[in-house]
């Protein structure tokens, strides 16, 4: 039995500028002892599917089941086996990390004892017994996140969703945060997880699953997503900004495919077949052409090339004719993001 | 899977463990954010003095001042109370605004605790902020000077109102989408309802559209019907009308009336998920 299957989810808004399909016939599945990262931009949905699968929103039309519970029939038995954790759940900022534990412990039904115990047993394995009798106000955004998905785990949930567990942390914290993910995952937890980070997604998760408007438009492993975008490619980084449109131009007489030019790095990126040789190719041409060149090589497709050939648009920009997800959604926590 | 359905908090010691969990959370923030209670009290004390002393002696009634002071002090206690809508929906917005709310909803307790939570522990705070007010009634001059039943009476109006008023807030609080938004719709409204009232003047004071709101208002109820019970001064009491001859148990209806449209309006909107 697989721990999610959804077919056909839809959540419409409405909004005073008409209505926002959040999730538009979305689809997916994942297997129990396995990593699903959901990638896509701000918007794409990725949250309302986490609020829909975490029993937090009533879908439209369409169904899942979680853990083999429909998630709005069976919604209060499920909540007793999964853990949430991300932008929107929260810990209560004018308790101690200790008393959040317990608290949570306590709403999941645990005797005030064994919440007490595993309140400890927590603050231990996140590495907060120091800051556990502190109240949370005073945590660094890494420790919260981390008393935050302590909080998601003491239930010891068979499926845990973490929506955009690393989103405002800086590099050090989210470092930290992935390493704690990744003993969860090595321990066997199946894990639904939310990323606006291609690297992310390609760091932690098995497969992953790439949403756009409300519909996943790519599944697989980081592998076959970049197989699906072809090959190899030669990345150029010229010195002399003015000279961008002529490397442009002498890449593209020896490569064919979409070839993309990011003006702010000078860089211009090409889809090749010819390997080594090629490269070989491509500097000769450019420095016939007299071009000077800061950087050059060869580089297999990112999660951005993947975007970028699926949606036409970049992961990391959100085109102006999409919606952000509607504000009534959105309240952003205050401190949070910071 | 049916087993643990059977675990499902929707028996009624979880409901009540699960409350008094959210009560506890509650009031663990007052000393957590001292300064919350600290400028609740020091507001209604600024009311205290500014009345008792500053426009005191512009309004007339009979006794002089000492009487305004006692007539002044039960109107102070309904104003506080009144005032419990807004802490409420202040504090709701905000745990909505941080995402406890989205937290509690996705744990297996009780749905109801969060809102009984809330509601309940309002009144115990508001009990503290009350005795404080006592005390400083006590140094101006104000005295109870009924029975001690009656005294409690008085006191039991004052917290049952506060209930109702806290059902207000956790309407309001769940319409609201900021903290700063739900602090200026609740003083909008909240203030008017104090003042157009017999809280701080007689009403016969007060231009002929508002006579009848001010009478019929349940603050200057709540406050008639306390300053009966504790023999303070209340010049209406000789007034014909409805409200002037039974303040209490048109204090009781306002509360049954109010609790029974807003607490249904607040649990709706709680449950709506689908927001």
């Amino acid at each position: 039995m697989p721990a999610i299957i959804t077919e056909g989810l839809t959540k419409v808004y409405g909004s005073s500028s008409g209505e926002v399909r959040a999730l538009d016939g979305l689809d997916l599945q994942l297997e129990q002892g396995t990593v699903l990262g959901l990638l896509g931009p701000n918007g794409a949905g990725k949250t309302t599917t986490v609020r829909v699968l975490a029993t937090l929103l009533r879908p439209d039309a369409g169904w899942a089941r979680v853990l083999g519970l429909d998630v709005v029939r069976d919604a209060q038995a499920l909540r007793h086996r999964i853990g949430l954790s991300g932008q929107y759940a929260a810990v209560d900022e004018n308790l101690t990390g200790r008393e959040n534990l317990w608290m949570f412990a306590r709403l999941y039904q645990m005797p005030s004892s064994t919440a007490h115990q595993r309140a400890g047993e927590l603050l231990e394995q996140f590495d907060l017994v120091e800051a556990g009798d502190r109240v949370a106000k005073t945590y660094s955004g890494g420790m919260r996140r981390r008393l935050d998905l302590a909080s998601a785990l003491i239930g010891r949930p068979e499926l845990l969703f973490l929506d955009e567990p690393t989103t405002g942390l800086d590099p050090r914290s989210r470092l930290q945060m992935w390493q704690v993910i990744r003993e969860l995952v090595s321990a066997g937890s199946t894990l639904l997880l939310t990323t606006q980070y291609l690297e992310e997604a390609d760091e932690l998760a098995d497969t992953i699953g790439v949403v756009d408007h409300g519909r996943i438009i790519a599944s697989g492993t980081a592998d076959q997503l970049k197989a699906q975008v072809g090959g190899e490619r030669v990345e150029v980084v010229v010195r002399d900004p003015d000279r961008l449109a002529a490397a442009r131009d002498v890449v593209a007489g020896l490569c064919d495919g979409e070839i993309s030019v990011q003006e702010h790095v000078r860089r211009v990126t090409a889809p090749t077949r010819g390997g080594a040789g090629q490269l070989v190719r491509v500097i000769r041409a450019l420095d016939d052409a007299g071009i000077g060149i800061d950087d050059i090589g060869l580089r297999r497709p990112t999660l951005d090339d993947v975007f970028l050939s699926l949606t036409g648009h970049s992961a990391q920009q959100t085109p102006d004719d999409e919606p952000d997800e509607p504000d009534t959604e959105t309240p952003i926590p205050a401190g949070r993001n910071a | 899977m049916t087993v643990t359905a059977d675990r499902t908090a929707s028996r009624p010691g979880g409901v009540l463990s699960d409350s008094l969990v959210v009560t506890w959370r509650t009031l663990k923030r007052i000393p957590r954010i001292p300064e919350l209670a600290l400028f609740a009290i020091l507001q209604s004390i600024m009311f205290v003095l500014l009345f008792a002393y500053v426009f005191g002696g512009a309004i007339q009634i009979e006794g002089g001042a000492q009487a305004y002071r006692e007539f002044l002090m039960p109107g102070i206690f309904a104003q506080t109370i009144a005032f419990a809508s807004a802490t409420v929906a202040i504090g709701v917005t905000d745990d909505m605004a941080k995402g406890i709310v989205d937290r509690f909803r996705s744990l297996p307790m009780a749905r109801s605790a969060y809102l009984t939570g809330r509601t309940v522990s309002e009144i115990i705070y508001q009990a503290g902020i009350l005795v404080v007010l006592m005390l400083t009634g006590l140094a101006v001059g104000w005295r109870v000077r009924g029975g001690f039943v009656d005294f409690l009476l008085g006191v039991g109006l004052l917290l049952l109102f506060t209930y109702a008023m806290a059902w207000i807030g956790v309407w309001l609080g769940q319409l609201v989408r900021t903290v700063e938004v739900g602090q200026q719709v609740s003083f909008t409204v909240v203030f008017p309802i104090t003042f157009v009232s017999n809280v701080f003047v007689p009403p016969d004071s007060l231009p002929a559209v508002l006579q009848p709101i001010a009478e019929w208002n349940p603050v200057s109820t709540l406050a008639s019907a306390t300053r009966d019970l504790w023999g303070n001064p209340n010049p209406y009491v000789s007034a014909d009308g409805f409200p002037a001859q039974h303040p209490a148990l048109l204090t009781v209806l306002w509360m049954v009336a109010i609790i029974a449209v807003f607490a249904p309006l607040g649990v709706a909107r709680y449950r709506r998920t689908s927001r």
